[in-house]
């Protein structure tokens, strides 16, 4: 019987690879002579711009408008001149229309005092309306909206704040950093959310390989009844649907989000932003960022402002010690591969990876043997082999009524697979087909 | 950068590992019984295993060729058919006959089902059985076990004598090794454990096959389910009710006996494993193992061979698929 609790269902454990960069403070990169904002940097509706080529802006300034109900404001990280509005795709696919900044002028933030102000004055509205404004997002990678996250449906109550500092990813340790180094804030951000959510109970869930952290939220939390609940480390941990189970033993319904068992969470890294955005009146325009991989010469965590250039943020941690076999943007097992360097970061970006032939252990597919491995793995108790085999056959009803929907695309199945199967692949792309025959059959 | 980095989809590592990785230590696991076959038997036991896997790798070259598939013999799994076949044959069968069961199981119950991945019974034992049918006395001659081989004495195994003596047994004998010494083979339990007894190639040394079924489990390359749930409820069974047909009452089998005589360590490890012809989750695992020690029992308690392994697993292999069906794990936030 292990003492830490865990979720119950499957789980991996693949190397950590977190020694290289966790024990190193976290370092600030240079500032972007030209940065690229993406609009698009979030769930939902891309942003509106609000900018023109020609136009100067200031560092913070806002760039971008939400245009929707799920949407969030974009900033300018620097000040300097709009050279143009162009289009580009990002790592994860998602094509977007950008702002390029070229640095001149004066650094309005920067260097500057942080004049503190007191939210415990203003009212719900008035703190949700800031992360609004600030362009809070969620940092663990879904990059949802914080203003929409932490605003209570009618007739619901949020019971449980559950703070996700698992980090159960491979190589990333930026929240691992940032829970060392930025605690008081993190403590601020639970403190702001708790004034919005009126939580019951506050629980920090955090991986046992980070002791340290532990031990200092603990010190940190207790005056304001904050638990620290350590886990035992196994991937998907930090799977907010995971690690609702884990921590409180309760599942969420199928197709169903949180709230409906009384939980909302959110990431550190996120916590810090909504500490920032509403004590120090800071939009979000940096975040750190885990540059590791065994093809890096020196990873380490970097603090980077949002459309630096990633060839940068590498160059900056002793550029490629030998030739990648992937570049990863995010974790290795959710993350997204890209090529081009000059991708920018974003307000999701948790880590940059450029991994070895050795680390990534690429092979073609071949017959699957019902070994049941990726059974054994799934953290949803699905049978993946059976969802691929029916997607095979073109029966996206049956791979619907075995769960594909259910499937959070952690990974574990894929990662286990002795026959290499691209199971998540298959599960995106069916899901991906589905969406489309369902805007066919609608309009 | 001489060469573009790779674009995949998530995840974006792998775990080390693939077929041919998994079918190579199973055929590690498998060379300390070939080599006490060798021992035992001789040249004779190398010449029917390499003529069983030939057999088998030729066969699927061929197929592949004929009918321009994708080479599949770099997974190595019509080798470990091919030296389970081998393992399945009595010392001094016609090579012909390992021959033509490699053929049988990779060409009719592997290949023409689809390849590797797809069959839906254990190829080996499906080839064993078709050549035991077929040419059953052949099938059936045995011999003793001499180091090296020297001189074929033939003689049954101690299942069949066993199933021959109770046959017109005609009062109570304390259990099958008192019956065996009353046939004129006295025999210990050490000889059983060893191999020291007429049987399969590959069967004989259950020591071998238990420490070679043990390497595969500690190394995840087989699971624990089968071969536990199997053995497990098998001796049950046959401690419960084997020892009523000597005369003895309930719970008064002679369990060691049937654990260390003919193909059940060699089944129960290495056969009924096979992941391709079991089920996907632990608790069908343990239904399939607890299914295969109850046939087993079955067939050699009541049935009229001696033997009752291969039979009990294929029988097994063809629930798999209704098995599949109702056994699958509990699914998160989802209420049945």
């Amino acid at each position: 019987m292990n003492k830490f609790k865990t979720f119950t269902r499957g789980g991996i454990h693949p190397p950590e690879g977190k020694g290289s960069t966790s024990n190193k403070p976290i370092r600030n990169a240079p500032l972007p002579a030209v940065a690229v904002v993406p609009f698009s940097q979030h769930i939902g509706a891309p942003a509106k711009p609000l900018v023109e080529p020609g136009d100067h802006v200031e560092e913070g300034q806002l760039i971008g408008e939400p245009a929707g109900f799920v949407s969030a404001s974009v900033h300018s990280p620097i000040p300097g001149t709009v050279k143009e509005i162009k289009n580009l795709y990002l790592p994860s696919g998602i094509k977007t229309t950008a702002a390029v900044i070229e640095l001149d002028g004066e650094f309005s933030r920067l260097g500057k005092p942080i004049l503190t102000r007191d939210w415990s004055v203003m009212a719900k509205d008035e703190i949700l309306d800031i992360l609004k404004q600030h362009g809070v997002v969620g940092q663990g990678g879904a990059t949802f909206p914080s203003h929409v996250k932490f605003s209570v449906p009618k007739g619901r109550t949020c019971e449980v704040f559950l703070v996700n500092a698992a980090e159960c990813e491979p190589y990333l340790s930026a929240d691992h950093r940032v829970m060392l180094e930025h605690t008081e804030d993190i403590v601020e951000g639970i403190r702001i959310i708790k004034k919005l959510l009126d939580p019951e109970r506050i629980v920090i869930g955090v991986e046992v390989n980070k002791p340290d952290a532990i031990e200092k939220l603990k010190a940190a939390g207790a005056a304001d009844g904050i638990e620290v609940m350590p886990l035992k480390v196994k991937y998907p941990q930090g799977a907010e649907k995971n690690l609702i189970e884990a921590i409180l033993d309760r599942e969420v319904p199928s197709g169903k989000l949180p709230i409906e068992v009384g939980v909302i969470n959110a990431n550190v890294g996120t916590l810090v932003s909504v500490c920032e955005a509403v004590r120090d009146d800071k939009p979000v325009i940096e975040r750190v960022v885990t540059i590791a991989g065994g093809a890096i010469a020196q990873p380490g965590n970097i603090r980077a402002r949002v459309g630096s250039s990633i060839q940068d943020l590498i160059e900056e941690c002793g550029g490629l010690a030998e030739e990648p076999e992937k570049f990863v943007s995010g974790g290795p097992l959710m993350g997204f591969t890209f090529i081009d360097l000059d991708s920018p970061v974003t307000k999701g970006t948790s880590g940059i990876l450029a991994l070895t032939k050795k680390e990534v252990q690429s092979f073609a597919a071949t017959a699957c043997l019902s070994c049941g491995r990726c059974v054994k793995a799934c953290p949803m108790g699905l049978v993946p082999t059976t969802i691929f085999k029916n997607i095979e056959h073109e029966r996206l009803d049956d791979a619907t009524a075995f769960g594909l929907d259910d499937c959070v695309l952690c990974g574990a199945c894929a990662y286990v697979c002795p026959s290499h199967i691209p199971l998540i692949s298959a599960f995106k792309a069916a899901r991906g087909r589905k969406r489309r025959l369902a805007a066919m059959n609608k309009g | 950068m001489e060469r573009l980095p790779l674009v995949t989809t998530s995840p974006q590592i792998h775990a080390p590992g693939s077929t041919r990785r998994v079918m190579g230590w199973v055929l590690a696991a498998l060379v300390p019984a070939a080599v006490w076959s060798i021992v035992l038997f001789g040249w004779r036991a190398a010449l029917v295993i390499t003529a069983s896997v030939a057999a088998a790798v030729i066969t699927e070259g061929l197929l592949n060729l004929a009918f321009k598939r994708e080479n599949t013999l770099n997974d190595l799994s019509a080798v470990v058919t091919g030296v389970l076949i081998g393992f399945n044959m009595p010392p001094e069968v016609p090579v012909f006959i390992p021959v033509v069961a490699s053929v049988f199981a990779i060409a009719v119950v592997k290949w023409s089902f689809g390849g590797l991945g797809s069959n839906w019974m254990n190829p080996a034992l499906a080839g064993r059985v078709f050549v035991f049918f077929s040419w059953g006395t052949d099938m059936t001659r045995w011999t003793l076990p001499g180091i090296g081989g020297a001189d074929a004495v033939s003689g049954p195994t101690p299942l069949g004598s066993v199933k021959l003596a109770l046959s017109d047994l005609s009062a109570g004998i304390d259990g099958p090794m008192r019956l065996l010494e009353s046939a004129g083979m006295p025999t210990t339990y050490l000889d059983l454990f060893l191999g020291r007894i007429p049987g399969s190639l590959g069967e004989m040394s259950a020591l071998l096959l238990i420490i070679g079924g043990l390497l595969l489990i500690i190394l995840k390359i087989v699971n624990w389910e089968i071969p536990v749930a199997y053995i497990g409820s098998f001796a049950l069974f046959m401690w419960a009710f084997d020892g009523m047909q000597y005369g003895g009452g309930i719970f008064s089998g002679d369990v060691l006996f049937h654990l260390f005589t003919g193909g059940l360590m060699l089944g129960a490890l290495f056969m009924a494993t096979d992941m391709v012809t079991s089920p996907l989750t632990l608790k069908g695992r343990i239904i399939f193992g607890l299914g295969c020690g109850l046939f087993t029992f079955v067939i050699r308690r009541f049935g009229n061979l001696p033997e009752g392994v291969s039979l009990a697993i294929i029988f097994m292999n063809i629930l798999v698929s209704l098995i599949d069906r109702f056994m699958k794990p509990t699914r998160y936030g989802v209420v049945s």
